[in-house]
């Protein structure tokens, strides 16, 4: 008689049996041993159909081909980019793929992305080694100049977006910023004051400290409120 | 966070800092003492926002220098763990963690905070030896102060240790404080596009291109001081810096009443 | 010699009491304290990332790279000198070897996750308390673990079998042996056994029973520690 030994949305941590018997199956960050499903992470315990998996509340964003993410170009080669996009391992964007305009031959790659700049881009590839393609070939691709970049755990990103973009568009309204959330857990955050931009990263620190609390909504709405009589329009 | 020094520079220039403090405002600082009471001599930890540091005293016996054979002295050491942020590597000390081993040291030293005359135990022949090791735990912006603040913690946290004729027995202390007659207090002050501002966050001190170290005494005399980065200063500016220093330090002491 | 009554008075099972907390230095990506009794360790992991020089990296998954240090104001006597000497170096390596079976690093080949420990205040038992404080930081950097690491000392001190020696006890003129041993909770597997002594093989058994037994306590503070860094709040 199989058991579950958690709810969802309980935190789990390594370790943990979640179920006993051979109902249920280990999906991501759960095992099999035996008669139970243990957890190999720290984590928020979801149930999908027979499937257990534990969804991260902490570590480091793990790149999927078509994520769109927030990079910071750090090296060049002669024909292409080297982008952090917070992964162990640096990603590549090529000329080829770095616009759909044609690059002359000899012209100088730093016209285009120099060091130290930031990409909104998308992931066109993973490989098994560690190989990450970006391409900003796509809409709304692009440079991002100005404005400040804040950092949450990636596992949280849904969290900051919400249920169709409730959660980004309270703090855009609240706050009058523009936001790019990458899911490399990267957002950049532009507004019309440093006090508003302030409070919308504020917002945002927020919810990566609760995300896995409920009712996050209403209290981030609450603390948008609270403080946004504060920001000198 | 990832902010880049353009932002920085931008919203210095828009008159305020990424978390809203003023241009004079430190973080709020917390003092603990004996965190380490049972191995050190003293010891304590400073938390300034979420720069964290430990310091410990440790004691030693050993020979004076020829030139001063009534005087113990002190040694400092800074050690940049790479525990406390990314930007650390291991291995041998780092320039970093050498200069401010060396500015804190000239603090107490230049002070004479300690007063090493009553650190003989033996003219000419034995004295003592304060070691004081200071380790960040949480390196979160302003070290200098930090290490600074945590130096003069332990020192005022310090006894001696039982001498057993001429060994040292660590095990039991004593309740005879170290000789420590004032207090030397850092502030560093960053220079940021045209702004000055003290206590800043890493990402201050990146988009900083001059900074300068003041360490003042309670009867308002400077002991110590250091400039680095690698843009100049003006003297007006560094009279300035003093200024600021002064009304800084006098705030800062009082977290040692 | 006789070891009828422990100097600090526990019982000879009995552990010196211990605390843990997770999440306690920011920029790293997983950090955790622990304390036994005297005994203070700090842990804090970073990486993955890329590891140079390149000769040093895997093709099958990251290094692991543990660095046990002692700060100079923590030992029971004389100063400690910095830098990494004998046996910092060997406790380094122990340690590292006490989690090669709990992780699994083979998603990120080539790569380095560090795993920085720094001992505070020293009262023995400093490499069990590193990996106790070690194995909550890499839990909380988001590792898949197949369980957490927990570690003890436990021994003999004079004739007697008893758990978590103190330095007075490590030092006891009638003779002390000092076992520290890391052990996985749920299958009771040893990744880690040093010993330091004379002892009987009657005696090592019983001792390695205790220590193994005195693990689940500690496996219950440590479950304890990380449930509480993401404790639910009551709905508003």
């Amino acid at each position: 008689m199989s058991k579950l030994l958690f709810e969802e949305r309980q935190v789990v941590i390594p370790g943990d049996a979640l179920a006993e018997g051979m109902d249920f199956l280990p999906g991501k960050g759960a095992f099999r041993e035996g008669e139970h499903i243990i957890s190999s992470r720290v984590g928020l315990l979801n149930i999908s159909g027979r499937i257990l998996n534990v969804m991260p509340l902490s570590g480091r964003y793990v790149p999927r081909r078509d994520d769109i993410v927030i990079g910071y170009v750090r090296d060049m080669s002669y024909s292409s980019w080297f982008v952090d996009v917070g992964y162990a391992y640096e990603a590549s964007l090529s000329m080829k793929d770095a616009t759909a305009d044609f690059i002359e031959r000899g012209s100088s790659l730093s016209d285009y992305f120099a060091v130290g700049e930031v990409i909104l881009t998308r992931i066109s590839n993973v490989t098994k080694e560690g190989n990450i393609d970006l391409t900003m070939k796509g809409p709304g691709l692009r440079k991002l100049s100005g404005g400040k970049i804040v950092e949450v755990t990636a596992s949280k990103v849904p969290r900051v977006v919400g249920k169709q973009g409730s959660m980004i568009s309270l703090i855009k309204d609240k706050t009058g910023c523009t936001l790019f959330v990458g899911q490399n857990g990267r957002i950049w955050i532009r507004g019309p004051s440093p006090e508003a931009e302030k409070l919308a990263s504020d917002a945002i620190q927020l919810i990566d400290e609760k995300a896995h609390t409920s009712g996050l909504t209403e209290r981030v709405g609450v603390f948008l409120e609270k403080h946004s009589l504060e920001i000198k329009q | 966070m990832m902010i880049s020094r353009e932002y920085v520079e931008s919203i210095v220039a828009k008159n305020t800092r990424l978390d809203g403090r003023k241009f004079d405002e430190y973080r709020s600082i917390e003092i603990e003492y004996g965190v380490s009471s049972k191995s050190a001599e003293g010891s304590a930890r400073v938390r300034i926002g979420d720069t964290e540091v430990v310091a410990g005293v440790k004691m030693e016996l050993g020979t004076p220098f020829s030139d001063k054979p009534g005087e113990g002295s002190i040694m400092v050491n800074v050690e940049l763990l790479p525990l406390s942020s990314p930007l650390f590597e291991s291995g041998p000390p780092s320039i970093e963690a050498i200069e401010l081993s060396r500015v804190t040291d000239r603090g107490i030293r230049e002070s004479k905070a300690l007063d090493f005359k009553k650190l003989c135990v033996r003219e000419g022949e034995k004295v003592w030896l304060v070691f004081i090791d200071i380790y960040p735990i949480n390196a979160a912006g302003n070290l200098f102060d930090a290490c600074n603040l945590a130096a003069l913690a332990a020192l005022r946290d310090a006894t001696f240790p039982k001498l057993d004729g001429d060994k040292i027995d660590y095990s039991q202390k004593t309740k005879n404080k170290l000789p420590l007659t004032k207090l030397p207090i850092a502030c560093t002050v960053w220079k940021v596009e045209n702004q000055f501002l003290v206590d800043p966050l890493l990402e201050e001190e990146q988009a900083s291109n001059a900074r300068i170290s003041i360490v003042f005494t309670e009867e308002g005399k400077i002991c110590a001081m250091q400039k680095g980065g690698d843009s100049p200063l003006m003297s007006e500016e560094i009279a300035q810096a003093v200024e600021l220093a002064e009304a800084k330090t006098h705030e800062l002491r009082r977290h040692f009443k | 010699m006789k070891y009828t009554k422990r100097l600090d008075g526990r019982k000879f099972d009995e552990m010196r009491p211990m605390s843990a907390q997770v999440g306690v230095v920011k920029n790293a990506v997983g950090s955790a304290r622990f304390q036994i009794g005297k005994t203070v360790a700090i842990a804090a992991v970073y990486g993955p990332k890329d590891l140079f020089p390149k000769f040093l990296q895997k093709p099958h998954g990251a290094v692991l790279r543990c660095n046990y240090n002692m700060m100079a104001f923590s030992g029971s006597g004389e100063r400690v000198r910095p830098g990494a000497n004998r046996r910092s170096k060997e406790i380094s390596m122990v340690i590292q070897k006490s989690f090669e079976p709990v992780l699994d690093l083979s998603e990120f080949p080539k790569a380095v996750v560090d795993v920085y420990i720094e001992l505070i205040q020293t009262d023995a038992g400093t490499r069990c308390a590193g990996i106790c404080a070690a194995s909550l930081a890499l839990a909380d950097a988001g590792f898949d673990m197949k369980d957490l690491v927990c570690a003890i000392s436990c021994g003999l001190v004079g004739d007697q079998v008893v758990v978590d020696l103190d330095k007075t006890e490590e030092d006891f003129e009638g003779g002390a042996v000092d076992i520290p041993i890391a052990v996985l909770p749920r299958t009771g597997e040893i990744t880690l056994l040093q010993l330091d002594g004379e002892i009987s093989k009657a005696d090592l058994a019983k001792a390695i029973d205790h220590g193994k037994e005195a693990c689940k306590k500690i496996y219950e503070l440590q479950q304890a520690a990380l449930r509480q860094k993401y404790a639910q709040e009551a709905r508003a």
